[in-house]
């Protein structure tokens, strides 16, 4: 059997270790666009920003996988009646199973001014080192979207003491864990100094008076912002092109039933970033969870699926579950908060540092965000697996009798 | 038995062990890791999947 994996990064290093675990003993082809072993990405928003840590640091050990590894190597198109991958230089792999991994990259700017020198995203080594390099020489930094990488930027940035504004067209940072916990986002990114500019969008980019670098933004206010680094973090884009007219469902993710198969072929499953997976927390409908965690554990449990037939292939259970630290913060969310109509506290620590929201929906909990709080988190995976009233969870906490505290006059 | 090793230097806690194998390791009041430094041999998978889901690579195992 020749099991092809294509995408190099967490998903499939964790699919090519799980298959050898298993008991795969035929060939096992890895293909990566891009030129390195699997590393992991988070340190590059965060420690290696911050000088905390090195390249090297964020290598995954690779062991002795008895891997071939085809690395500055892209996958071009896929022939499923051959059973075959095309390669950018001309080659084919065939396989027998494939396992698509190929992630996200970081979306881009295209307006006006986007390609100008000192305007940078975020998704790759070759981009951390880049942007680590202009923070050593910019004195303001412009962060272009509040998400999980604007904001950790912003953070890290902050922490180089570079002045940094963030500019969203969201009214709050961190837009998919709504407006109320949005608040302390927006108030915790002031405390540390961020100038934050909500509700106004990116209309261009200019450069200086030689045209040679970016110099700062105009804004949908008729307000600019000069900055002399841009960070354009406005999420990202599926690497699905390849499979264009493959004739598997792209929604426009992978589309994939709970094992992970893709939903029109069962030799060909997916994990990561590019997988769209029913979840249980959204009511049995299909999310895709861009987090390191349920890559990880989609490449584990893909590996192993792909060796089995379709009717002997296991579930992804877990719930979605997400981390980022900003400042002194560790936020940490499960289940699917991004899909709450409200965010009501659950618990809170006396000094306000810590807390659990629930994020509701239809007036059933659907998952938590928790700062500072990971023991808390532990025990809502357990309670919280399905959808659950929310009367019944705060019953089943007040029972508990371990909650950092009474939210009090929060809303309820 | 197999030796279970955390670094402590690089646990962040974020429970993903306590998720997988709530009775071989916890997060204590302060939120720190506490785990069974000695585990059987028949628990190998679940400390496979603890070793490959930490977001820090913390964890390592021997033998
Ligand atoms: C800066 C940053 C910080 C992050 N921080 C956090 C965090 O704190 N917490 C968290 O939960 N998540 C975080 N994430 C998200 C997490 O890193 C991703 O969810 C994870 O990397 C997904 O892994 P993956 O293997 O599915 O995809 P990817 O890591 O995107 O890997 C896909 C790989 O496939 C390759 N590829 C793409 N197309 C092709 C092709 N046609 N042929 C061959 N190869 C191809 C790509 O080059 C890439 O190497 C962060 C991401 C970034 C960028
Ligand atoms: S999963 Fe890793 S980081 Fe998290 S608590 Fe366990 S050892 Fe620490």
């Amino acid at each position: 059997m020749r099991l092809v994996i294509v995408g190099a990064s967490l998903a499939g290093l964790r699919a090519a270790q799980a298959a050898r675990r298993a008991g795969h003993d035929g060939e096992l082809v890895v293909i990566g666009a891009e030129p390195h072993l699997p590393y992991t990405r988070p340190p590059l928003s965060k420690e290696l920003l911050q000088g905390r840590q090195e390249l090297e640091d964020s290598a995954l050990p690779v062991d002795e996988l008895d891997v071939r590894w085809r690395l500055s190597t892209e996958a071009t198109g896929l022939d499923r009646t051959r059973r075959r991958v095309r390669l950018r230089d001309g080659a084919e792999e065939s396989y027998d199973r494939l396992i698509i991994a190929t992630g996200c990259r970081a979306r881009r700017f295209d307006g006006p001014g986007g390609g100008l020198p000192g305007v940078h995203t975020l998704r790759t080594l070759e981009d951390a080192v880049a942007l680590r390099a202009a923070l050593a020489a910019t004195h303001r930094l412009l962060v272009v979207g509040a998400g999980f990488i604007g904001c950790e930027v912003a953070a890290s940035a902050r922490s180089l003491g570079l002045a940094v504004t963030m500019v969203d067209i969201a009214s709050h940072p961190l837009a998919p864990f709504g407006p109320a916990l949005g608040e302390r986002w927006a108030q915790m990114h002031r405390d540390h100094g961020v100038e934050l500019r909500l509700g106004v969008g990116l209309e261009g980019l200019y450069g200086d008076a030689s045209g040679a670098r970016v110099a700062g933004a105009r804004l949908s206010d008729g307000s600019s912002v000069d900055a002399d680094t841009v960070l354009i973090a406005l999420g990202s884009t599926l690497n699905n092109e390849w499979l264009t007219g493959a004739g598997l469902e792209l929604d426009p993710a992978v589309a994939c039933d709970r094992t992970l198969t893709s939903t029109h072929d069962p030799d060909i499953l997916a994990a990561g970033d590019i997988a769209s997976v029913p979840a249980a927390l959204a009511g049995g409908a299909r999310v895709r969870v861009e987090h390191w965690t349920t890559a990880a554990e989609h490449g584990q449990l893909a590996g192993r699926n792909a060796l089995a037939d379709h009717a002997e292939r296991e579930s992804h259970t877990a719930p979605p579950y997400f981390w980022t630290d900003q400042y002194d913060a560790k936020i940490q969310a499960l289940g699917c908060p991004a899909l709450a109509e409200e965010t009501p506290l659950l618990e809170l620590a006396p000094d306000g540092t810590r807390l659990v929201a629930a994020c509701v929906r239809e007036g059933r909990a659907i998952g938590v965000v928790a700062v500072n709080a990971a023991r808390r988190l532990a025990w809502y995976r357990r309670a919280l697996q399905t959808p659950q009233p929310l009367g019944e969870l705060a019953a089943a906490l007040a029972q508990d009798g371990s909650s950092l505290g009474n939210p009090g006059g929060a809303r309820r | 038995m197999i030796k279970v090793n955390i670094d402590l230097n690089l646990c962040q806690s974020h429970g993903e062990c306590v998720a997988i194998a709530p009775d071989l390791f916890q997060l204590d009041e302060n939120d720190f890791i506490v785990w069974q430094e000695e585990v059987d041999d028949g628990r190998r998978a679940d400390l496979e999947a603890a070793v490959n889901t930490c977001p820090m690579t913390a964890i390592s195992i021997e033998g």
